[in-house]
């Protein structure tokens, strides 16, 4: 299944990410390959099997609700690019 | 033509757990910031969520006192969008299997129940906390940086969607008050909006009264407090119906109020709305709530207050009711002895004005205190009712100073005050006897509060007349 060029890019700017021109073509190369492998899946009469989200046939595994340890915010921050006091600091949103 | 309000809301609450959603650090305020966090919640790679149980079990009884079915399984999503609130570039959430939906929420009103559709109620975690610093400070425009906090990323958070049952901004305010003081005593969350443990954003739309279509609407955020939501409601509705009757289409939006200028500018418009791609969340396995879990549950739900309302609305009518019921109030209001309505107004007035903890209170002395509030001076009643919550509080002590409702005493006070005012009494004689409250309150004013209002009032109006 091949994929637009107009897709790749909705895809990178949901992402935030700014491709080139030849970086938007070899995605949309590489996207198509990925999804026509996967389509292969619909080739298959899954009439009889419901979707799966998930191969464990578990449910209700949670933990109870005691604080365990965090980090200090020095071991939080430390390797953060970049801060400000006790902040992560990123580019304006 | 005449325009109906079409509106329902999505209102986020916070749940009192003492940690996080999917993680153990601890939830809340008071820490540094960035020192309740882990490679969880910071989303170092490797890491993987486990849900809290509590939460889980907060959101069934929350999700059981709306009305709500309790999902035989349910599901958690990526709701993917990319901003420096989310560590993982995706919130966990809950999209087409929530934890509970189909619920019915009655919120007694004037003209009887209101019914209010709850379409769903599901678990999420919180986003982080940005600070937007630079250019006017906090607001998004014009900041030279954003400062993260991830105290806040991964506290539980349970949503709650209405459906577009409200038909004006009193009914709004209505049933997010009583849906405050359910939560507040399901004991699930504060709720508090001042902290934030409670928010909702609000979507309204006009139709011409009789249709039952629904037009397109508007999203009103940034609501944080009831009175705001009435204010940006009602703005909201003027401008639609304005651009209806002007010919014009509303347009799809989100409004971002902004209480100090009482208008709502647009935030975003719906092309550049989020496509969130939600995926099943492969780090987590559903959830399939046992059925002696919900009953449990279910068995566990108090009286609530939406009852309670109905049931003190007889005694002291349906304003009183609720404000008793919304403000907590309605525990004390049961235990003290007395004149319902006397007592109802005493503990909604007075009591909430002298800003005396209910819960401090000994209800037989206030009874006693309220009993004797028209035998003793204004002043020493009050001065006692914002004593009543100190321990060891009496009313005797205070039973003993009579009001002076002695003519003899009250009269020179009297003719000093309508000497000192003759243009005033004037006016009186020449018919605006509107002026006698005002009398009263000097010679009130003159005696310390000590004076018998009503006999004040009675020698006022006869020495007026004479």
């Amino acid at each position: 299944m091949a994929i637009s060029r107009g897709e790749v890019l909705h895809v990178a700017r949901l992402a935030r990410l700014e491709l080139s021109d030849a970086e938007v073509e070899r995605f949309r190369e590489q996207l198509s390959a990925i999804l026509e492998a996967v389509g292969k899946v619909a080739e298959l009469d899954l009439s009889g099997v419901e979707p799966t989200a998930h191969p464990l046939e578990l449910s209700n595994v949670w933990a109870e609700d005691e604080p365990q340890p965090s980090l200090d915010a020095g071991e939080a921050l430390a390797s953060a690019p970049d801060r400000e006091g006790h902040f992560f600091r990123v580019p304006p949103a | 033509m005449s325009w109906e309000p079409v509106i329902g809301l999505e209102i986020h609450v916070q749940l009192k757990t003492r940690t996080k959603l999917f993680c153990r650090c601890e939830s809340g305020f008071g820490a540094a910031e960035n020192a309740r966090t882990c490679p969880v919640c910071l989303a170092h790679p490797g890491t993987l969520p486990v849900p809290n149980r509590l939460a889980v079990e907060m959101t069934i009884q929350l999700g059981l006192a709306l009305g709500c079915e309790v999902a035989e399984r349910a599901v958690f999503h990526r709701k993917n969008y990319f901003y420096p609130d989310l560590s993982k570039g995706y919130q966990i959430s809950q999209y087409d299997e929530p934890l509970c939906s189909g619920g019915r929420f009655s919120v007694p009103g004037p003209a009887g129940d209101l019914e209010v559709g709850i379409v769903r109620a599901h678990l999420e975690e919180d986003a982080a906390k940005n600070v937007h610093v630079g250019g006017a400070e906090g607001r998004i425009g014009g900041a030279t940086r954003t400062l993260v906090d991830f105290n806040r990323g991964g506290t539980p958070l349970v949503e709650i969607v209405t459906g577009p049952d409200l038909h004006s901004a009193d009914e709004a305010r209505r049933f997010l008050q009583l849906l405050r003081q359910t939560v507040v005593e399901l004991g699930v969350s504060d709720a508090e909006m001042e902290k934030g443990t409670l928010r909702f954003d609000v979507n309204v739309s006009v139709r011409p009264r009789g249709s039952s279509e629904l037009r397109t609407r508007t999203e009103l955020k940034n609501m944080n407090s009831f009175a705001f939501a009435a204010k940006g409601i009602e703005r909201e509705l003027e401008r639609q119906i304005a651009i209806y009757e002007g010919g014009g289409e509303v347009v799809q939006e989100t409004l971002h109020f902004d209480p100090s200028r009482e208008s709502a500018p647009p935030l975003r418009s719906k092309e550049e709305a989020q496509d969130y791609r939600y995926l099943p969340e492969p780090d987590l396995v559903p959830l399939a709530p046992p059925v002696e879990l919900v009953e449990r549950l279910r068995a566990s739900l108090p009286e609530l207050p939406a009852a309670r309302i109905r049931r003190l609305a007889a005694d002291v009518g349906l304003e009183l009711a609720e404000g008793l019921v919304t403000s907590g109030r309605d525990a004390l209001f049961d235990r003290v002895p007395g004149d319902r309505r006397m007592v109802a107004n005493v503990l909604m007035n007075q009591l909430a004005g002298a800003g005396v903890d209910p819960t401090s209170v000994d209800p037989a002395e206030l009874g006693k205190l309220i009993e004797a509030r028209g035998r003793i001076p204004r002043s020493v009643f009050g001065e006692a009712l914002a004593s009543s919550g100190e321990p060891g509080f009496t009313a005797e002590r205070y039973l003993g100073e009579a009001a002076i409702s002695d003519a003899s005493a009250l009269d020179p006070v009297i003719e000093r005050v309508l000497a000192a005012n003759e243009a005033q009494a004037a006016a009186y004689r020449a018919g605006k006897e509107g002026l006698l409250g005002f009398f009263v309150g000097q010679v009130l004013r003159e005696t310390g509060g000590k004076a018998d209002a009503r006999v004040v009032s009675e020698r006022l109006r006869e020495r007026l007349q004479a």
